[in-house]
């Protein structure tokens, strides 16, 4: 026993001295020197040493190493097992669906309202704005967990859609002065035909094809924003974007305001207040209209073709066109999102469309679980909002991002939420289906 | 005169498929009699796959003509329609060789699917749907029915929640044929229904044919490598062998004729000469 | 005509530094079909260690020229080796765990690694671009302007340096790919990775150093791209690495001589664009051939088609 505890330390030891070499040669150049234009050389590149900094990653590396060896990977009795028991089980979390949706829904109705009294009006400004943006991810994932989740098509150009939306809504204003209102549908009806049109030919690819041209077609459109320096402002964007009026009523003090029609003292808080119930209502039309669909023909037709497309097309659905439902609705949704995007910030220009935004809706859609709508909020509540709130590590930011994205995919490959619920019963008590089962999709 | 002559459901004529330098089908002609179980049989690689994927429109047959005559008196060019036409105009649906059902979704879900067309209609292309008009709820409660007695049928009532993936092999070979049967085909083509099955299922499998054939109106044709279900339920027997008719007739004729026989047990060279000589090629 | 040759000249040095890149790419499709986002940035790590190392070394222009070549081969040779450690780490902490798994996790676990790279070198190497003195001034002066246009056409030595480094790395690892034990487990490992691992393949070993070569391409990649355009930041490596995933996908994936075609047409096709159409839009251009060809010819010029199986 205690010769075999031994050697086991030893190989641990070694296993972790290999860990801290190989992040020795990662970080010894990378992190240890530092090419900087030296000032007072006249433009030149020098180095600045930071040996410090690679003995602590090495560090890090080795003991976070050894630790994991002794008393997980290799110990008789891994400390996660022990976790692992106190955890709940999974299967608990299939009915976690029916009780975290209301929950949820009553949170976000009331959480202005929360907000204003803890904080007061303007300290709860700052939260408003972040519970808008967690929002519109929310938003914004739903609409790709149709694309996704539902149909299985992998597309990782969904930005192009939202940019389609908020520059409609950026140019019909500024170039016919139509008002948000009758500018929020047309936005969507514009990102859903381009759905379609670049759907059409680039939907019978297979897999990454299908990913790596709608991330081009993402880049495409991105490109074309920035260099139509006449038409879209280039990469000055465009500013002064009309912001929405409640039912006609704006935002301002006086007479005319919102504030004053209600009786209520005027404060900027009330505009960020609509805006946040405004992206809210939005999302929930999405979650209605995805519900729904799933449970009509077409919504199973998309589930049917994420399972397998020749099945499909040997019961006679048209799959070519179901695809491209698919896709000319999430663009929709996409499109919405970004029209109501141009009207929250009042400008917009291409940098807010890059493809690093695709990857992060698409991180969110996956993260939380293909196909899981409540996994989408609690992915876009964990990684949107949870780092708004550490912004004193900005710097940190997107790394941690990364980091966790990987982390979150190695620990659980399907998604937090990963159980699929059926669209039909005929017990009445169906049960979800484990995510092993479910297929991924080829497209 | 047999029904396959003078009342064929789908007519198959010269059809040659070629892939590459390779002759899969060459110039094949047979007929499906209506109402008929209509057995296609031969040795493996003989292309009888491929006649299926023809007739399916999973594959563009390089020459020939492939006419489904629909009870209607509607005639459809099978090799000119895109593979989703032919379920859902034509009526022809199939099963597949390696089981393809939607694995994550339960039984009633995949017969729900199977409906898709008429569902779509009754749902006024989603925006009914959406918006729950009563016609729609009408029409989905048919399709329930339907999925419904089909799975009592198969004996699956019990688990039509569950997901497909989940069942036994034999069961989903069943649930692929009942959920052929839901999108309503006058002619259902079977890719080796009984490949795996044991003597029991087997037997089940016969019966759930022949009553398939007799109450619900659908011509079946078949391959099958089972001569025990072959001889039992077939009308009808078309035999292949390298891309080509070798015998075409009733399962009596077929079992004594020599050149099947030399197909399927191999004979001495001199007896192939001989026997090629009989029948005159 | 001068001008022509001039672009010629500048596509296929662009086209080089892809299709380095481009062989990363497709082997890595190829053997375990997935879109190994982070390569691009791969290969940006590969420029940054090159980069450092020549700032370090004190490596300038004004060196004897023997002298010159001989700290380039060392920091060429160490530069591979360390961004393979970098390849063949990403590959182990992201991709590994998730070999046999859904199918869209490592693709994440890609993106995911990709945005920890380029964040990584953001915060330890600094934002700014890093401009670095000409290493290989001076070239050849092909035509003096004798034509009308008056136009000078260059080939410059460094121009010539990544063609010839290309050529032969292309041929030697060609060579090894087709003629090792190395490269026999790589092709048995793409076409059954089950069946290679019962006959006593090291599969995970194979994959291993199917990154690493991978990686140590790109950090040729990496070099090249430093000495011919000077200057690198950390985000070099998006567009390069989607232009080299094009230029793979254009010339077949999974085909090593497609990797390098397609890198070649890829480098022509923007260098030509931007010569006689607009500098804006070349970006547009690589992608939209991307779209086209992907939409019409999915197997690539030198691809094997895929059948759809029944």
């Amino acid at each position: 026993m205690s010769a075999q505890s031994e050697s086991r330390f030893v190989s641990a030891v070694k296993d972790s001295a290999a860990g801290g070499l190989i992040a020795l040669a990662l970080f010894s150049l990378m992190l240890g020197m530092k090419a900087e234009v030296a000032s007072g050389m006249g433009g030149q590149l020098g180095i600045e040493y930071r040996w410090g900094a690679v003995a602590i990653a090495v560090g890090v590396v080795f003991f976070g190493r050894l630790i994991l060896n002794l008393f997980v990977w290799k110990a008789e009795t891994p400390v996660t097992g022990i976790a692992a028991g106190l955890m709940p089980k999974a299967s608990s979390f299939s009915g976690l669906g029916k009780f975290a949706m209301p929950v949820f829904l009553v949170l976000a109705v009331v959480l202005p309202f929360l907000l204003m009294s803890y904080y007061g009006a303007s300290g709860s400004r700052r939260y408003l704005d972040l519970a808008i943006l967690v929002t519109t991810y929310v938003m914004l994932g739903w609409g790709l967990n149709i694309v996704v989740g539902l149909a299985g098509l992998l597309d990782l150009g969904y930005v192009a859609f939202y940019a389609v939306g908020a520059y409609s809504y950026a140019l019909l204003a500024h170039y016919f002065g139509l008002s948000f209102w009758i500018c929020l549908p047309l936005a969507g009806i514009l990102a859903a035909l381009w759905g379609i049109m670049l759907g059409f030919p680039v939907l019978r690819l297979r897999g990454d094809y299908l990913a790596i041209v709608t991330l081009a077609f993402g880049e495409i459109i991105r490109v074309v924003l920035l260099n139509w320096y006449d038409f879209t402002g280039g990469p000055d964007g465009i500013s002064g974007i009309p912001r929405p009026s409640f039912f006609g009523l704006e935002f301002e003090r006086g007479e005319d305001g919102f504030a004053a029609f209600f009786g209520l003292d005027y404060s900027s808080v009330h505009r960020i207040i609509f805006l946040y119930y405004l992206i809210l209502a939005l999302a929930l039309v999405t979650n209605f209209v995805t519900m729904r669909l799933r449970k009509l023909p077409v919504g199973r037709a998309w589930e049917a073709l994420r399972e397998d497309e020749i099945a499909c097309r040997s019961l006679g659905i048209n799959t070519t066109n179901t695809k491209l439902t698919a896709f000319a609705l999430g663009a929709m949704f996409g499109g919405f999102a970004g029209s109501f995007f141009a009207t929250r910030q009042g400008f917009i220009s291409p940098e807010s469309f890059t493809f690093m935004e695709s990857a992060v809706i698409l991180a969110i859609v996956v993260l939380g679980g293909l196909g899981s709508q409540i996994g989408v909020v609690i992915a876009a509540v964990v990684m949107i909002g949870g780092f708004e709130l550490i912004r004193e590590f900005a710097e940190y930011r997107m790394l941690v991002f990364g980091l966790l994205m990987v982390g979150i995919m190695v620990w659980k490959p399907r998604g937090l939420i990963s159980t699929r619920t059926p669209s039909i019963s005929l017990s009445g008590k169906a049960k979800g289906i484990s995510a092993d089962l479910v297929q991924e999709g080829h497209g | 005169m047999s029904s396959w002559t003078n009342n064929p459901i789908l007519t198959i004529e010269h059809l040659t498929m070629r892939f590459g330098g390779l002759v899969a089908i060459g110039d094949l002609s047979f007929n499906v009699g209506r109402g008929d179980i209509t057995a296609l049989i031969g040795p493996n690689g003989a292309g009888k796959t491929t006649v299926f994927n023809c007739v399916t429109g999973f594959y563009k047959p390089t020459e020939g003509r492939i006419v489904m005559h629909r009870s209607n008196k509607e005639k459809f060019l099978l090799e000119r329609m895109p593979d989703f036409k032919i379920s859902a105009k034509a009526k022809v649906a199939r099963t597949f060789q390696n089981i393809r059902l939607f694995g994550g979704m339960t039984l009633l879900e995949n017969l729900m699917v199977a409906q898709h067309n008429p569902l779509m209609l009754a749902s006024g292309f989603t925006i009914g749907g959406i918006f729950g008009v009563a016609s729609f709820h009408k029409a989905e409660k048919e399709a329930v029915d339907r999925a419904r007695f089909w799975l009592d049928r198969i004996g699956l009532l019990e688990r039509a929640d569950a997901p497909a993936a989940d069942l036994p092999y034999g069961d989903q070979r069943r649930l692929e044929i009942a959920r052929a049967m839901c999108s309503g085909p006058e002619l259902l083509c079977l890719d080796e229904p009984a490949a795996g099955l044991n003597p029991k299922e087997s037997g089940e499998l016969n019966s759930l044919l022949q009553y398939i054939r007799a109450e619900q109106g659908t011509s079946i044709l078949l391959i099958e490598h089972d001569m025990s279900v072959v001889m039992e339920i077939s009308d009808h027997v078309v035999v292949l062998d390298y891309g080509e008719k070798i015998s075409d007739g009733t399962p009596e004729e077929v079992k004594n004729d020599p050149k099947v026989i030399a197909a399927y047990l191999g004979v001495p060279d001199e007896e192939v000469d001989l026997v090629e000589q009989e029948v005159g090629l | 005509m001068e001008y022509f040759l001039q672009q010629l000249i500048n596509g296929v040095t662009l086209g080089s530094i892809y299709g380095l890149i481009a062989i990363g790419y497709t082997m890595v499709y190829g053997i375990i079909g997935m879109i190994n986002f982070a390569h691009g940035d791969i290969f940006m790590v590969g420029a940054f260690i090159s980069l450092i190392l020549i700032v370090t070394l004190g490596v300038t222009a004004s060196m004897p020229l023997a002298l010159l070549i001989l700290a380039l081969i060392a920091i060429l040779i160490v530069s591979m080796a360390l961004t393979s450690v970098w390849g063949w780490t990403v590959e182990r902490i992201a991709y590994r765990p998730l070999r046999g798994s859904f199918r869209l996790a490592p693709l994440i676990t890609a993106i995911g690694a990709s945005i920890v790279l380029q964040n990584f070198v953001q915060i330890s190497q600094g934002a700014r671009n890093k401009p670095l003195q000409p290493l290989i001034p001076g070239g050849f002066t092909l035509s003096e302007g004798a034509g009308e246009s008056g136009f000078i056409v260059q080939l410059s030595y460094s121009q010539i340096l990544i063609i010839v480094v290309t050529t032969v790395l292309m041929i030697g690892f060609t060579t090894l790919i087709n003629k090792t034990s190395l490269g026999r487990a790589q092709r048995s490992c793409e076409q059954d990775r089950k069946m290679a691992s019962l006959l006593g393949i090291n599969v995970d070993r194979t994959i291993s150093l199917t990154f690493v070569m991978g990686a140590s391409l790109a950090s040729v990649a990496g070099l090249m791209f430093l000495i011919y355009y000077g200057v690198i930041d950390f985000y070099i490596g998006f567009l390069a690495g989607v232009k080299a995933f094009t230029a793979a996908v254009l010339g077949g994936i999974g085909s090593l001589p497609g990797a390098m075609l397609g890198g070649l047409l890829i480098g022509l096709i923007e260098t030509f664009w931007s010569g006689y159409f607009s500098v804006e839009y070349k970006d547009v251009a690589a992608f939209s051939i991307l779209a086209i060809v992907l939409i019409f010819m999915p197997e690539g010029l030198l691809g094997k088609p895929e059948v759809e199986k029944v």
